[in-house]
Order: structure tokens, then C-alpha cells, then sequence
């Protein structure tokens, strides 16, 4: 289907951008890759007035190092992401996630940025970005503030952004030495996660440092607090194991026409031993 | 409407469009290139794959504004000088198709990945052409197509 009509407009500068966002009314919106919003919009499940194009601002698109951080523009595309030296080398989950997301096609338009302001509980990154601890830096008319992810994120598809902010930069800790793993559970090819795991573990006698994070599990990415608790200090599968069953402590998973909560619990504590197991290896 | 200016296989074309003209549509009935298909209003099926500066898209889920400045090759701009591109030989020479709806975007995703990959191997290819779905082949020759190219195309550029 044809979206219902709007406006658009293709801003040459982010302060432009602001202030086109600012002075569009309630129902101006950026757009990034397209990749959520058309879809929608396509549905007329979402209908912007005003599309403020930012995808043309490639000093937005970038990936570098930045001392012991590693500095991601929000137009970095998944698929950029995926093929990143410096986050391969540095912060290998990132690109582990990037690579499953969607499909080819998807990863080549598909941004960080849009992934990450999305806030949609199934995505793929949100998880990876809380585990990493990640800062996620937005500039609206009050100017610059930088949100750590485990704020960022507040319920289905809503997050801390204002109406006026762009989301420009996610910074994340380099992880020199930690193992990582993004086990997706998904029916079929290109689908979104049933259920995620993603995993950063340290180890040397032992794991000595574990951050595990859960897609899909709830309204908002999650941490498994009680889980990465029990995880440290672990040595063997049977340790593992224990600590992959205190998944249970979040509460209860929705429910849908994919899983029920039991059984998305159930993938939760599999996927999580996988994943602990893929990290270590 | 909106001006935009776009390359289309190699032809640049200024034309005024609507902002919520999806690119798949511009190509279709603004430039009357209809060898890139529709399939689905979800973006899963691949059909309307094109090349976007060299990069396969799904030509459903970007806007025709979107591409203003850029270019695109469609499955029409394939062939050079009458001659077929390998990718388009080898869907040819090893059966890759029973209806054909959803080869034009087969061979883009797969023009696009051997770029990336020229030497993929047969779980490779699969994984690489996720985002197309073909309701009638079962995919087996559609993947023996894409070695077969890769392969036709390692020898070209060796030989
Ligand atoms: C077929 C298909 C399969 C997919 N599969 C997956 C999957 O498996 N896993 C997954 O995680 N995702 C998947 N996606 C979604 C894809 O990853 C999107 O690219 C991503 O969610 C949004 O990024 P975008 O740049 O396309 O954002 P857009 O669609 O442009 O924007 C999304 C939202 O974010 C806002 N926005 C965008 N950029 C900014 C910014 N910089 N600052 C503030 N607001 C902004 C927009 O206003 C809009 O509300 C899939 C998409 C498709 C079409
Ligand atoms: S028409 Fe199906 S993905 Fe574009
Ligand atoms: S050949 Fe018929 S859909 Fe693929």
C-alpha cells in the first residue's frame, strides 16, 4: 500500500533538522533508514505530516575509537556495523547482533539510530547496547545529553527521546578480552526474535564477569541481573546451568501467537546456556 | 510534489514526484521500468530488489525522494553491450526459475552479494538471499544458479 500523504523535507545540517522537528508540529517525524517507519507507514499504521529526512547527513555515519570507548554515529547502518574493524576488533557483540538483523537488504538501509529510537522490544541492538552499558547521546532545541540505554528505553516503542531530539552518537566501552554471543530464536529466516539472548562474559579461573540481556522477554530490552549474579564464579555447564535458570527471576514474559510465557521463559534459559557456552568458546 | 534527479542504469531522470512515492513505484510507472516486481506490502519478499549506489534494496521501502542524487541499477540495467550479465547466464543455464516473478530480484541480491563475496560457499548464498522469498522453486536451482555464476565470474576475471 501508498502511505497516506505528507510533507517532507531533507535538512543539509542537524541543527536544521532540529529545528524543522521543532517547528513541525506533533506529528513531524525523522527518518532514518525507513526501515521501520515505511513499513508502517505503508500500513497506515503510522501517519507522519512532516518526514524530516536526516539519512543525508553522513557526518552522522561513522564508527571510530575514542580511547577506551568506541564512538558509533546513529546513521551507521547494520550492515556497517556488522563489517566494522574497530568494533570486531574491539567490541565484537555489536557486529555479532548487526549481522543477524533482518536481511541483507535490510542491514544496507536499516541505521543504529533508527533501531535504537524505534524502542521496539522484539529489536535485536536495544539488548546488546544495554549489556554494553552504552550512552546514547540525543541533540534537540536544549541542545546535547547523553541518556545511558538502561534509561533509554521505557516501554514498547517508547524511549527518553523528545519529539525535537536526534539521536547522533551511541558510545559503548570497549570490551578487549570478553567473549560475546547473540542467540536468536526465530521460526523462520529474516524474522524477528522470539526470543534473544545476548551474552558478554569474562573469564579466567572461572567466569569473573558476565552481563547477559533479553529481546523480547518484556515491554523494554532487559538485563537478567539475577542471572549474571549467579553466572560469576561459575566453572562448568552445571553451573551454568543453575544460574541460566534463575532467568525465571524477571517475572512473567509476554504472551503472543509466537510463544506463551512459559515457553518464552523456557527459550530464555536454553538460549542462555547456549549463548554463556558460545562466549566462553 | 518534489523535484528529484536520479540515475537509473546509467540514464539520469529529473522528475516531479509525491514524497510518499515509494521508489518501486517511480520505477515502474514513472520510468516504465517494470522488470522490478511487487510481492508483498511487508517488505519480506525481495521481489522489487534493486541495486541503490551498487547495494541491494528493497525498492518497496524506499521512498522515490529518498533516492534523489543516487543511483539505481534495475534488472534492466544488467545486461552491457547485449550481453547478459553472468548472474542473468547462469538463472538461464541452470534452470534458477519456474514462474520468474521473483528472479528479477533473485539476480539483484545476488549481483549485490557477490560483490561482497565472490567465492561463497552453497550455505553462504542461502543465507545471503534471506530477504527473498520464491514460491516456486524450492530454491535449489536458484542457489546452483548463484554458484554457478560466482564461479563463471572468478573464471572471467582469472582468465
Ligand atoms: C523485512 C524487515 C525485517 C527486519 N528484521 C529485523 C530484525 O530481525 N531485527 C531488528 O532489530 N530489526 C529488524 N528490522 C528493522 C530494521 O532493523 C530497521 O532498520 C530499524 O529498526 C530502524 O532503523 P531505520 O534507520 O530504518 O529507522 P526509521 O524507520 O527511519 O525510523 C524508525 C523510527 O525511529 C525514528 N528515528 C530514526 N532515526 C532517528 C534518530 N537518529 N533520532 C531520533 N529518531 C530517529 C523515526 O522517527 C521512526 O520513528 C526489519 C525491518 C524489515 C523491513
Ligand atoms: S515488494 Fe515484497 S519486499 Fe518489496
Ligand atoms: S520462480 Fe516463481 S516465485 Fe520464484
Amino acid at each position: 500500500m501508498i502511505p497516506a500523504k505528507f510533507d517532507y523535507e531533507r535538512p543539509s545540517s542537524l541543527s536544521e533538522a532540529i529545528s524543522l522537528l521543532s517547528s513541525g508540529g506533533p506529528d513531524a517525524r525523522p527518518i532514518a533508514g525507513g526501515h521501520s517507519l515505511l513499513p508502517l507507514m505503508r500500513l497506515r499504521l503510522s501517519r507522519p505530516t512532516l518526514l524530516v529526512d536526516i539519512g543525508g547527513l553522513s557526518d552522522l555515519r561513522y564508527v571510530r575509537e575514542d580511547g577506551d570507548h568506541l564512538a558509533i554515529g546513529a546513521l551507521a547502518t547494520h550492515d556497517d556495523l556488522a563489517r566494522s574493524a574497530e568494533l570486531l576488533d574491539r567490541c565484537a557483540l555489536i557486529p555479532c547482533v548487526a549481522e543477524q538483523i533482518g536481511d541483507p537488504q535490510v542491514r544496507h538501509r536499516g541505521t543504529i539510530g533508527g533501531s535504537v529510537a524505534h524502542a521496539d522490544p522484539a529489536s535485536d541492538l536495544p539488548a546488546a547496547l544495554m549489556v554494553l552499558d552504552a550512552e546514547i547521546i540525543a541533540h534537540g532545541s536544549n541542545g546535547p545529553r547523553t541518556v545511558l540505554a538502561t534509561d533509554f528505553f521505557q516501554g514498547p516503542f517508547m524511549s527518553a527521546l523528545e519529539p525535537d531530539e536526534i539521536l547522533t552518537e551511541i558510545r559503548v566501552p570497549a570490551r578487549d578480552g570478553w567473549g560475546s554471543s547473540y542467540q536468536k530464536f526465530q521460526r523462520r529466516a529474516q524474522d524477528w526474535a522470539i526470543v534473544g539472548v545476548t551474552a558478554l562474559i569474562e573469564s579466567g579461573d572461572g567466569i569473573t564477569g558476565a552481563a547477559i540481556g533479553l529481546t523480547n522477554m518484556g515491554g523494554t530490552p532487559l538485563r537478567a541481573t539475577a542471572v549474571e549474579q549467579a553466572l560469576v564464579g561459575s566453572s562448568d555447564p552445571d553451573g551454568v546451568a543453575a544460574a541460566a535458570a534463575k532467568v525465571a527471576e524477571i517475572g512473567t514474559p509476554p504472551a503472543d501467537e509466537n510463544a506463551s510465557s512459559e515457553y518464552r521463559l523456557h527459550l530464555a534459559e536454553v538460549l542462555i546456556k547456549r549463548a554463556v557456552a558460545e562466549a566462553l568458546s | 510534489m518534489k523535484p528529484i534527479s536520479v540515475n537509473v542504469n546509467g540514464f539520469q531522470h529529473e522528475a516531479d514526484v509525491e514524497p510518499r512515492t515509494l521508489l518501486v513505484h517511480f520505477l515502474r510507472e514513472q520510468i516504465g521500468l517494470t522488470g522490478t516486481n511487487i510481492g508483498c506490502d511487508t517488505s519480506s519478499c525481495g521481489a522489487c530488489t534493486v541495486l541503490m549506489n551498487g547495494r541491494s534494496v528493497k525498492a518497496c521501502t524506499v521512498l522515490a525522494v529518498q533516492a534523489d542524487g543516487q543511483s539505481i541499477t534495475t534488472v534492466e540495467g544488467l545486461a552491457e553491450n547485449g550481453e547478459w550479465h553472468a548472474v542473468q547466464r547462469a538463472f538461464h543455464e541452470a534452470h534458477g526459475l519456474q514462474c520468474g516473478f521473483c528472479t528479477p530480484g533473485m539476480m539483484m541480491a545476488s549481483v549485490s552479494y557477490l560483490k561482497e563475496n565472490p567465492s561463497p560457499s552453497e550455505g553462504e548464498v542461502r543465507l545471503a538471499l534471506e530477504g527473498n522469498l520464491c514460491r516456486c522453486t524450492g530454491y535449489h536451482n536458484i542457489v546452483k544458479a548463484v554458484l554457478t555464476a560466482a564461479e563463471e565470474m572468478a573464471d572471467a576475471s582469472a582468465g
